[in-house]
């Protein structure tokens, strides 16, 4: 047992320091620590430092240009960035789309797509979630027929995510209705400017266009933008979902979190006094601090273990059912901590006039973050469906 | 002992909830004799206990109602017991629209100290997260005159008045009130009656996050019915029945509490406010729980602004910051119960 870095890991982690101090958007990182929106531009412009720095790539294996980092150096690098108010890596092109190609396209695919991803010559999104298809992703119903060299793709996506900057998205379609669920599905690249597509602003509970929906009528598709084989989509998807995901439990932003909610506390007078002084709500903080310290051991003992080749499948679960926890009840403690400031509800799309929010800048968005992450522990598989894994594939029930 | 509202009050909040479902604005209140039912015969209404305002403010959450009524009687309680009569009576009648203005920055949820100040009749100061200041026509402004707390008139939109109004969490508006020298009228009033006001304002807070708790558990048990996956419908997962039958049993629990405090809301002072806090915090945790647990059950659909559960989350959350959170609640009832 030793919980401390190896040299190595160490020398990555103060060169990722220095690198974040000197790049980092000063602007984006004022957007991310006041908890506003970032937009297109913003993460362009951080892809493209981290591009030239080679990292853009870091997890990629080292034949497609990456840096094939070790799930501990990806963990690093996350913790960084969250560390030092980065952007996040927008995650469909680099993190997931990538790792499909790179396993199961063709050699033109990747030739292709692969360097326009680190460009940002393309930006993606994920087309699996439709309306009745949400937990249950496999009763997918955008169809897709092949009508010579084409695909002709009618049908409904939606949830997708960033899609107002995307031009274009990776989908799961069937081909098959015949077939059971999960073997007539396929995993298609579809470009987002093909006439018949149509892209629907979603407004979350927070106020902000985060997501999307987007429809398809008799959209022409070719053929080769096809992955892998026809109707083995849904194996890609899950290779997706089972490929090793440090990220999962958040750490890195559940630390951010945490100090920028102490610092709120100290501000904050509760009886005159500091607010962190307050007995209740010192304890609120402990507690979520003490579980964090947990979950911290916990993901390393995850990314250690990916490290030395088991996959972490089921693990990943755990991760993102307590991860998610975690992080919504340091959002919950921030929205607490300002107190009545949290009623004043000023969102990004109301922003016409003169609507500024009334109180001290790390109030402004209290609510909205609290409001907009309850969504972490709906997407990427629930946490009732993570349970239910955990229950299957760890407990064996 | 009757658990049993009187058939005046059923019948009030039966005509309250048609009414608030086809839709009401302020006439429509008055009319219906909403306003009238916050004050007692003496005040010149009739009702004002404890089981009136729960009934009101109960439909009012129900329907998501985001008319300023709260303010209204909270304001128009305290020129009563500053006996304006005539304010009083036209606020009953729907013709005045009136608020208190009495929290400020920095104090969180304490009433005091203050520091908005009364001079040859000119009030000036901050007053903070104030509900329906944009809609008013006259604020009630508490104040320090000499050292001592009143209440004071003011024209909202008179000079030495600014307001600067954004939505609110809870669906309504509030303002930040900016007082620089604005013309005052004196009405007198103490602290002991503030503090009355307030457990009242506690009290409708309560009810209406109660009726708020109703509809999102109505709205997510038909979602449970109807919504399917995996060939079923969502509410055969036994996962979510335990977890929506135990926000059901908190529920219960919440209505008991506000049946507490209504029940205590014209007892002694100690014993009122050991009441109004126990409410205030078990209400608190109970939104709290139901909001987060509606929005997960119902899964990405309660994560957007055009489902209708969207207000009712953010309604839940909003109760939690009014009149005191739970953690400001548990401290004094630790107090008050020592
Ligand atoms: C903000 C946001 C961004 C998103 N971005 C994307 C994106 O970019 N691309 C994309 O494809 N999708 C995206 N999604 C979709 C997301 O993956 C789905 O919301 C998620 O899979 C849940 O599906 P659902 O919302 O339809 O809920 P449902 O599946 O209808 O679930 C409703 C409730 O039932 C529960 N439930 C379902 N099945 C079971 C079961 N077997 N046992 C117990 N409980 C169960 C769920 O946990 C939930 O509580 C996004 C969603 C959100 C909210």
């Amino acid at each position: 047992m030793d919980l401390n870095y190896t040299d190595e890991e160490r020398a990555f982690q103060d060169e990722v320091r220095r690198f974040m101090k000197d790049n980092v958007p000063a602007d984006a990182a004022a957007k991310i620590a006041a908890g506003k929106s970032l937009g297109k531009a913003d993460m362009d412009l951080w892809h493209s430092r981290l591009n030239d720095k080679g990292w853009l790539a870091g997890a990629w294996p080292k034949a497609f240009g990456g840096q094939e980092w070790s799930a501990v150096q990806k963990h690093i690098f996350e913790e960084e960035t969250a560390f030092h108010n980065a952007p996040r890596i927008v995650p469909f092109g680099v993190g997931m789309l990538a790792p499909v190609l790179q396993a199961f396209g063709s050699k033109e695919q990747q030739d292709y797509y692969l360097p326009r991803i680190l460009s940002g010559e393309d930006w993606w999104c994920q087309g699996y979630s439709e309306p009745g298809a949400g937990s249950d992703l496999a009763s997918l119903k955008t169809r897709a027929v092949r009508d010579g060299d084409h695909f002709i793709v009618n049908g409904q996506k939606t949830w997708t995510t960033l899609g107002q900057y995307a031009n274009k998205i990776f989908c799961l379609v069937r081909t098959d209705p015949a077939a059971k669920q999960q073997q007539g599905i396929s995993f298609l690249l579809i470009d987002m400017d093909t006439p018949g597509i149509e892209v629907r602003p979603i407004i979350l509970i927070d106020g902000v266009h985060e997501v999307n929906e987007v429809w398809f009528t008799d959209v022409k598709v070719p053929v080769e933008n096809l992955v892998g084989e026809e109707n083995k989509g849904w194996t890609y998807a899950k290779y997706l979902l089972t490929h090793e995901r440090t990220g999962i439990a958040g750490v890195g932003f559940a630390n951010a979190g945490l100090a920028s909610l102490k610092r709120i506390a100290r501000t904050e007078l509760h009886h005159g006094r500091p607010l962190i002084e307050d007995p209740l709500f010192a304890a609120r903080l402990a507690r979520i601090e003490i579980d964090l310290m947990a979950m911290a051991t916990t993901n390393l003992r995850v990314v250690a273990g990916a490290d030395a080749g088991a996959a972490p499948g089921a693990e990943s679960s755990m991760l993102k059912v307590k991860g998610s926890i975690i992080r919504q009840q340091i959002n919950d403690l921030a929205r607490r901590a300002v107190g009545p400031w949290a009623v004043p509800f000023v969102s990004e799309d109301m922003d016409e006039t003169n609507l500024y929010h009334p109180g001290p800048d790390y109030a402004a968005k209290a609510s909205n973050t609290y409001l907009n992450n309850r969504k972490i522990s709906i997407y990427g598989g629930s946490n009732e469906v993570q349970r239910g894994i955990i229950t299957k594939a760890i407990l064996g029930l | 002992m009757d658990f049993n509202h009187t058939e005046e009050r059923r019948m009030l909040a039966d005509s309250l909830r048609r009414t608030l479902e086809r839709g009401a604005d302020w006439a429509k209140l008055a009319e219906l004799g909403v306003l009238g039912a916050l004050f007692t015969e003496d005040e010149g209404g009739f009702g004002g206990s404890g089981f009136d305002l729960a009934v009101i403010y109960e439909e009012l959450g129900r329907a998501g109602c985001t008319l300023p009524v709260l303010e209204a009687g909270l304001a128009g309680g305290l020129l009563a017991d500053c006996g304006q009569s005539d304010l009083v009576e036209q606020i009953i009648a729907g013709e005045l629209r009136t608020t208190l203005a009495y929290a400020e920055p920095g104090l969180r949820y304490d009433l005091g100290p203050i520091t908005t100040s009364v001079n040859s009749g000119a009030v000036s100061g901050r007053k903070t997260v104030v509900g329906g200041a944009d809609t008013a026509d006259l604020l009630v402004v508490s104040a320090l005159q000499d050292g001592a707390l009143g209440f004071h008139g003011v024209d909202p939109k008179g000079p030495g008045v600014t307001l600067h109004t954004t939505p609110s969490l809870d669906g309504g508006m509030v303002s930040e009130v900016t007082l620089d020298a604005a013309p005052a009228t004196p009405y007198g009033g103490t602290q002991a009656q503030l503090e009355q006001r307030l457990a009242a304002a506690t009290l409708a807070v309560c009810a209406d996050a109660l009726g708020t708790m109703d509809t999102a558990k109505a709205m997510t048990l038909d979602y449970l019915r109807t919504r399917t996956q995996f060939g079923v419908p969502i509410g055969k997962f036994q996962a979510l029945q335990h977890r929506m039958a135990d926000v059901a049993i908190e529920i219960e629990m919440a209505r008991s509490a506000v049946i507490n405090l209504a029940g205590n809301l014209h007892a002694e002072a100690r014993e009122r406010d050991r009441h109004a806090s126990a409410a205030k915090n078990l209400v608190g945790r109970t939104a709290h729980l139901v909001a987060e647990e509606a929005i997960q059950m119902h899964g990405g659909i309660a994560m957007t602004e055009e489902y209708a559960l969207a207000p009712i989350s953010r309604r839940l959350i909003a109760a939690g910051h009014r009149f005191g959170d739970e953690d400001w609640h548990l401290e004094r009832f630790i107090r008050l119960s020592a």
